[in-house]
């Protein structure tokens, strides 16, 4: 671990966002603007089955009513639907049997982003399903996990070859009506990942999904969703970066995930879209949608999210508890610099017996930045004896950005047990000199610390993803010191 | 290797260094003793490089370079290492991160390559053998909740790692207990060659029994007033500072 820290400390140069580019793959896109006309030419451009073309336009109608959310903590501008294009999906949608197939433009892509798509990290037991911009053109490993009965493919291959699971499960977690940008994203989502782990199977390797937006204006509104049938488990990685733009981007994706009787899913995401340059200008608008149902008695879910990037993030990664004994976690790090703004959080909603919630939030507030944690403890009548645990703190770095924290609390049942702790802190100057007089710069002191600072959520990480964490921490807190 | 030139330096316009001149010679061991706030910390942290002073007047050469215009960075890398009176607290940096970041930069600056895993594990395995310092302090976040006598320990320990030209050890000896004592200035001989060099800064002969110095100095409102050989700390001991601050106001 140290020695990777280390050439990620010595990757770290130019203050840039890095992976800021943007390669010319064919979009076969359809206008600008949102109309029930567009949402049904998405449905017919996928070639879905009717129910489908239904969901979708129940959403797109019930979207219609809603006006756009208080914005919370945040400041942002109107955004105006009739400039988006829905859908854009890269030209001759080929069937392709290897690498050597795809399109050098996209692998070059990948490569550029040193994405994992390769022989290698196949061989180290990923597989990717990676989306560019909206639809997936390349799958790999599928067939070892079709050998246990895993599920692994995209939705909209999903919604062709395994509409029952599709049916029974999609917008179960998050229905349509359950805010504006889940509404948007059932009418128009584009594409997005679909697993399912059947009953007493581990799934033997990190499932992960590489997105990333790609075309010009192109709204991205990925579906995902996580079905784990009884005793069964499944890790999944989701990443994402983004190239430079001077037009902010919208992104609202949704993730729902299942899980049965002691199943348990573990989720992880390392965000780092294009957060805008120094003074705030570009970056990505992220709304995200995530929830996961405990069904099943004894089950588990566990968030894990670094979030550096986007100019905007919206977000909070939700736990019902309804089986009983079910456990929902929560590992975050949200580091904002320039003029980045954040609101994440989560919500952990109680409703089963002995169930139990742990929140562990790390923010990180550099520049003008601000940075909201607002999480949500819910205690229903019939949740006898839950326990939720919060741990929320915030590092600042300098003194013009801000933190804030905004715990909910919502309990009706009195055997709860309910604990909150909150910390604020600052990098000292006297941390810093330390550092130097040891050899290292300011900004490889930073970094140090703040990666001491958020271990807890980063060990939480696969591996290879913690890795790919520090170095994004490294990266988006350049310059904010010093 | 150190020469200071008539060094003057402030803190919210307030002097506390007027006027220091000294010199230090590879091989050697100095030691800078004065009645509390005379400015011996003050002094060693304008060498390290720490901003929250100014330097007003004067020079500081280090191996030929103008240390005054290195960056506190470069000047540890360089060579030169402080031993801070008040070693600071880094909650959640492992020690072996922070020790490992330390070295390897100071190797990138030599040009030489990063030490592999198993190369910097022997390393700390080895110096935390010659200055004898429990493994659990190296197994724990830099200096958190550490007695205060375990962060000298480990200042010194970070001293064997880092292999220094000059050292400069503020009150290195406060807080220690007697064996400890010996532990810390029998590493402090250890490390010593006739290529590098050692400033002690203390207020006690009982440290000096252990480091025996070659010259030592009186700093007394910002100025060194007296330099002697080993004997002065010896009076010191036995008369206290007043006849020197008579000697100084006469
Ligand atoms: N940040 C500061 N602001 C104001 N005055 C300071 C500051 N730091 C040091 N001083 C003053 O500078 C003077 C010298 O302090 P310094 O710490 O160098 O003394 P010292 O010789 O190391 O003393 P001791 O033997 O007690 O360690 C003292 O009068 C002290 O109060
Ligand atoms: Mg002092």
């Amino acid at each position: 671990m140290a020695e990777d820290q280390n050439k990620i400390l010595d990757e770290v140069t130019g203050g840039e966002y890095k992976y800021g580019f943007h390669s010319d793959i064919d979009m076969e896109t359809i206008p600008k603007g949102l109309s029930e006309d567009v949402v049904r030419i998405i449905s017919a451009k996928k070639n879905e089955p009717e129910w489908m073309l239904e969901f979708r336009l129940k959403a797109y109608r019930h979207w219609q009513t809603m006006t756009t959310p208080d914005w919370a903590h945040l400041n942002i501008p109107e955004i105006d639907f009739q400039d988006i294009i829905f859908y854009a999906a890269p030209k001759k949608k080929p069937e392709l049997e290897s690498m050597d197939e795809v399109d050098p433009d996209l692998v070059a892509t990948f490569e550029k982003l040193g994405i994992p798509l390769d022989e290698q990290k196949v061989l180290a037991g990923v597989a990717v399903d990676a989306v560019i911009d909206s639809v997936s053109v390349k799958t790999t490993y599928k067939e070892t996990l079709a050998e246990k009965g895993i599920i692994f493919c995209s939705i909209s291959e999903a919604i062709q070859e395994f509409p029952d699971l599709v049916k029974k499960y999609l917008g179960s977690v998050v229905p349509h009506g359950d805010n504006y940008f889940a509404a948007l994203n059932a009418a128009v989502f584009s594409d997005g990942s679909f697993v399912y782990i059947p009953k007493g199977v581990r799934c033997p390797m990190e499932l992960s999904t590489y997105f990333r937006i790609n075309a010009i204006n192109t709204g991205q509104f990925e579906r995902t969703l996580i079905v784990a049938d009884d005793d069964s488990y499944v890790s999944y990685l989701e990443g994402c970066t983004a190239p430079m733009r001077d037009e902010n981007q919208l992104h609202a994706a949704i993730v729902e995930i299942v899980t049965m009787e002691r199943a348990e899913v573990k989720y992880s995401t390392v965000q780092n879209w294009y957060p805008g340059d120094k003074d705030g200008k570009g970056g990505i608008f992220n709304f995200v949608t995530k929830r996961a149902i405990c069904k099943g008695d004894y089950s588990k879910v566990m968030w894990t999210q670094v979030e550096t990037g986007s100019a905007v993030t919206w977000k909070y990664p939700s736990c019902v508890l309804q089986g009983d004994h079910s456990v929902g976690e929560f590992y975050s790090v949200a580091v904002t610099n320039n003029h980045q703004q954040a609101d994440t959080g989560t919500k952990m909603i109680h409703l089963g017996k002995n169930t139990r919630s742990l929140i562990v939030s790390k923010g990180v507030s550099a520049g003008k930045s601000q940075n909201s944690y607002r999480g949500l403890v819910k205690v229903a009548k019939k949740a006898e004896n839950a326990r939720n645990f919060s741990q929320c703190d915030s590092l600042l770095l300098g003194d013009q950005c801000g933190a804030h924290t905004f715990p909910y609390l919502e309990i009706v049942n009195n055997t709860a047990k309910v604990e909150h702790e909150a910390t604020t802190s600052k990098i000292g100057e006297d941390q810093i000199f330390y550092c130097n007089q040891r050899g290292m710069s300011t900004e490889d002191a930073v970094g140090l610390i703040v990666n001491g600072y958020v271990k807890e959520v980063i060990n939480q990480l696969p591996m290879e993803f913690a890795v790919e964490a520090q170095k994004l921490l490294q990266i988006s807190l350049e310059g904010s010191v010093g | 290797m150190l020469v200071i030139k008539d060094l003057h330096a402030k803190i919210d316009n307030k002097e506390i260094l007027r006027g220091i001149n000294l010199e230090v010679k590879p091989g050697e061991v100095h030691c800078i003793m004065g009645p509390n706030g005379s400015g011996k910390s003050t002094l060693s942290s304008v060498l390290a490089g720490n901003d929250k002073f100014e330097v007003c007047e004067g020079s500081a050469t280090f191996n030929g370079k103008d240390l005054l215009d290195l960056a506190p960075e470069d000047r540890a890398r360089e060579g030169l290492f402080l031993s801070f009176q008040y070693p600071v607290e880094i909650p959640g940096v492992s020690m072996v991160n922070f020790m490992r970041t330390a070295v390897n930069e100071h190797r990138k600056y030599r040009g030489d390559e990063p030490c592999s895993a198993s190369e910097f594990l022997k390393l700390m395995r080895d110096k935390k053998k010659m200055v004898e310092i429990d493994s659990n302090l190296t197994n724990r976040s830099v200096n958190e909740g550490f007695s205060g006598g375990e962060k000298k320990k480990n200042e010194i320990f970070q001293m064997a790692m880092l292999e220094p030209k000059l050292a400069i050890l503020d009150e290195t000896d406060s807080g220690l207990d007697i064996d400890a004592l010996r532990v810390v200035a029998n590493g402090v001989n250890k490390l010593k060659s006739s290529d590098n060099a050692t400033i002690v800064i203390t207020h006690y002969q009982r440290l000096l029994d252990h480091i025996v110095p070659d010259f030592v100095h009186v700093l007394y409102k910002g100025r060194i007033v007296k330099s002697a050989g080993k004997e002065l700390a010896l009076e010191l001991e036995e008369k206290g500072y007043d006849w020197i601050k008579k000697e100084f106001e006469d």
